[in-house]
């Protein structure tokens, strides 16, 4: 029997195996010992670790990352937590100015092994503040590793990794990623940076999904399949290196992709898989590539719009079918409540 | 006292200004479980006496600015009750057309220049507004209100001295009611001085300690008339208060643990609204309540009736034309 564990409960998991490995993780960041502990995530932590490696921060974003980085710089291993991705716009400075640049322009003398990790938020009115996923402009600056794991299996495995790295890692959830269920091992356990993760086999078309949106397609290859659709669902899991060969060789096979961005599609992961991928196929092996993502608007939060705000399982497979039977024959699946709609009440 | 009004009249009015508020959001908490409103609201509940105190004091041509837990400051300051409702409800009649839902207000109309979901962005928006006021000669002011938990933010502390070194006409109003979600303020901060530090940055500052709504007037009366005065610059105001329900939705949260029944039933006992009522004939509280739930009612019906925007909306107001 697998154990089966949920998404937040590895990410606890995670945090509470390295920190007992590692005496020189610690965890800081608003709320992170709270009684909600970051929906759960940091639960029991400063029972079992105390005040001084899990605590409270002053709403301070970029000047607690500065802390971090300082604190990286003495020998520990922070890992920053921010409860939506939007705060981290406040860190945009100490994360791109310092941390990302410093072992660089020092030319190796210092390296800083720091954690920021967020969850991006969606439905439920979040709005145009509280919905954003930032990741394709960490993605333009070189010296930051960014993850974004759509399974409890990689989400444990992701989070280890990403607190033994020597430098600064980007660690991104998505707050309807909290329902998944899986597999995941009770022993510690690391999983690659650059390495993506082939979640279904098909030889049709590919579909690559960041963050939630691999869930998305995941919903979609099922209902494609109904009709007949075999699709290779992608999950990149690590954005920055990014594993373009696997991409790359299910592309070849399928002849067809879609990047479904959790974000803008302007400058997103999708825009850069598929330059890319075109970059890497000189001859262009008639392959037909498709971006989808955010309508580019801030978000909205009524329902009444929202919902066309972001691409679906639905969306995503009759543009599959499209790409594959022409425009002409167009054909949209029966739409069926997700677990997110179902569990996910709001607020936050 | 600094002013010679009516009290009676002042009174009655600052009963029916917190008594309509405070109705609001418990209609809105009696009808959150119902998931028609697909927005995450932060109530003021318990807050009333700060906006009120402050908004009575002020003009119609004097400018907010807010947070997400902006319904009061709203209210208070004469926005539209239909225009917030239908905006919780994501309505297409709503203040922001359903696009922004509870935590991103605005009536331009009445001086309210939007709430914002990210702590302390608005403080400076405050302060330029300010800027603007004075290089255009006005005598309106701006104020910002804001919570204990901006005053962690570095925007707070550069938008206090920008404000102090050009003397701008603007009101800080720091709504401390001691929690960020669930953080005491002296778990981020090292001392309980809030004003001391305004004080520090070259502008007056007071600490006003029982919610009294007649002293958050009163000081905010005598304060905007020199500020209209001109070159007296900006003023600081903590208003020490209590949020009665939790950080985010419509229930009360002793269950968490992180402060007392105790600590909140000690504010309740001081609620403005139950010592202002007791200072009414009955017929004239009636009177004002009956008016408020018709009036409540009414806002209710409005953005039940009202329409969900058209999906073409969805690309509408990216740039002004
Ligand atoms: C920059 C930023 N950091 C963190 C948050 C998350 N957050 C939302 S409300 C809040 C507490 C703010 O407390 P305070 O300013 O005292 O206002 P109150 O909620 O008590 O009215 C926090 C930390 C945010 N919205 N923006
Ligand atoms: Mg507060």
């Amino acid at each position: 029997m697998p154990r089966i564990l949920k998404y937040p409960d590895a990410i606890c998991e995670a945090l509470e195996q390295e920190m007992s490995r590692d005496p020189s993780v610690i965890v800081l960041g608003q709320g992170v010992d709270d009684p909600k502990a970051i929906l759960g995530t940091t639960k029991g932590l400063v029972e079992k670790f105390g005040s001084e490696r899990v605590s409270d921060t002053p709403l301070a974003e970029d000047g607690m990352t500065g802390v971090a980085i300082g604190a990286a710089l003495a020998g520990l291993r922070p890992i920053h937590t921010h409860i939506r991705m939007d705060f981290v716009l406040l860190a945009m400075n100490q994360i791109i100015n310092m941390a990302a640049k410093m072992h660089y322009m020092f030319g190796g003398a210092v390296y800083i092994p720091i954690v920021i990790r967020s969850i991006i938020g969606k439905s439920w009115g979040q709005g145009a503040q509280h919905s954003q996923s930032i990741y394709p402009m960490l993605m333009n600056i070189p010296g930051l590793k960014i993850v974004a794991p759509s399974t409890p299996y990689d989400v444990k495995g992701g989070l280890i990794q990403s607190l033994r790295d020597n430098n600064p890692v980007v660690f991104i959830e998505h707050r309807l990623l909290y329902y998944q269920k899986g597999h995941v091992p009770e022993e510690s356990y690391t999983i690659p940076f650059g390495k993506a993760r082939v979640l279904a086999r098909g030889s049709h078309i590919t579909l690559v999904g960041i963050s939630h949106m691999a869930v998305e397609c995941l919903r979609a290859q099922r209902y494609l399949k109904e009709v007949g659709i075999e699709a290779e669902v992608i999950d990149p899991v690590s954005l920055s290196p990014l594993d373009i060969d696997t991409i790359l060789a299910s592309t070849l096979k399928t002849k067809k992709i879609i990047v479904v961005d959790n974000s803008w599609i302007t400058c997103g992961a999708g825009a850069e898989i598929i330059a890319q991928l075109t970059e890497k196929n000189h001859e262009n092996k008639g392959i037909v590539f498709r971006r989808m993502g955010f309508a580019f608007v801030p978000c909205p939060t009524t329902p009444a719009l929202e919902n066309s705000f972001y691409p679906n399982a639905k969306t995503i497979a009759s543009t599959a079918y499209e790409m594959i039977y022409g425009k002409k024959d167009s054909w949209t699946p029966d739409a069926e409540l997700t677990i997110e709609e179902v569990e996910f009440k709001g607020p936050f | 006292m600094t002013f010679s009004a009516d009290k009676s009249i002042l009174y009655k009015k600052f009963y029916r200004e917190i008594y309509r508020i405070r109705r609001v959001e418990e209609e809105i908490a009696r009808i959150y479980p119902t998931d028609k409103i697909k927005s995450p609201v932060h109530l003021s509940i318990g807050q009333e006496a700060v906006s009120v105190g402050v908004c009575q004091a002020l003009r119609p041509d004097d400018i907010v600015f807010g947070t997400y837990r902006g319904h009061a400051m709203y209210l208070a300051k004469g926005g539209d009750l239909r225009g917030m409702i239908a905006e919780l409800y994501g309505k297409s009649t709503g203040c922001a057309k359903g696009i922004g839902g509870s935590m991103h207000l605005i009536d331009t109309n009445h001086g309210i220049m939007g709430t914002s979901a990210i702590v302390g962005t608005t403080i400076p928006l405050a302060v330029g507004y300010a800027y603007g006021l004075k290089l255009n000669q006005k005598d309106s002011i701006a104020v910002s209100f804001f919570g204990d938990g901006a005053v962690d933010e570095g925007a707070f502390h550069e938008s206090l001295n920008y404000a102090a070194l050009k003397k701008l006409p603007v009101l800080f109003v720091c709504e401390n009611n001691l929690y960020a979600i669930h953080s005491h303020h002296l778990q981020r901060h090292h001392s309980d001085n809030i004003t001391e530090r305004a004080r520090s940055y070259g502008m007056p500052a007071k600490r006003i300690e029982d919610g009294d709504v007649f002293k958050i007037y009163d000081f905010v009366k005598a304060t905007v008339e020199k500020m209209r005065a001109g070159s007296c610059g900006p003023v600081f105001l903590e208003c020490v208060t209590c949020r009665w329900k939790e950080h985010v939705g419509p229930c009360d949260d002793f269950h968490l643990g992180y402060r007392s029944e105790e600590e909140v039933a000690a504010w309740k006992r001081k609620d403005s609204l139950s010592s202002l009522g007791s200072l009414l004939e009955s017929d004239i509280r009636n009177k004002i309540e009956l008016a408020v739930a018709s009036e409540i009612t009414d806002a209710f019906k409005f953005a039940e009736e009202s329409l969900f925007p058209e999906p073409e909306r969805l690309y509408h107001y990216l740039f002004k034309e």
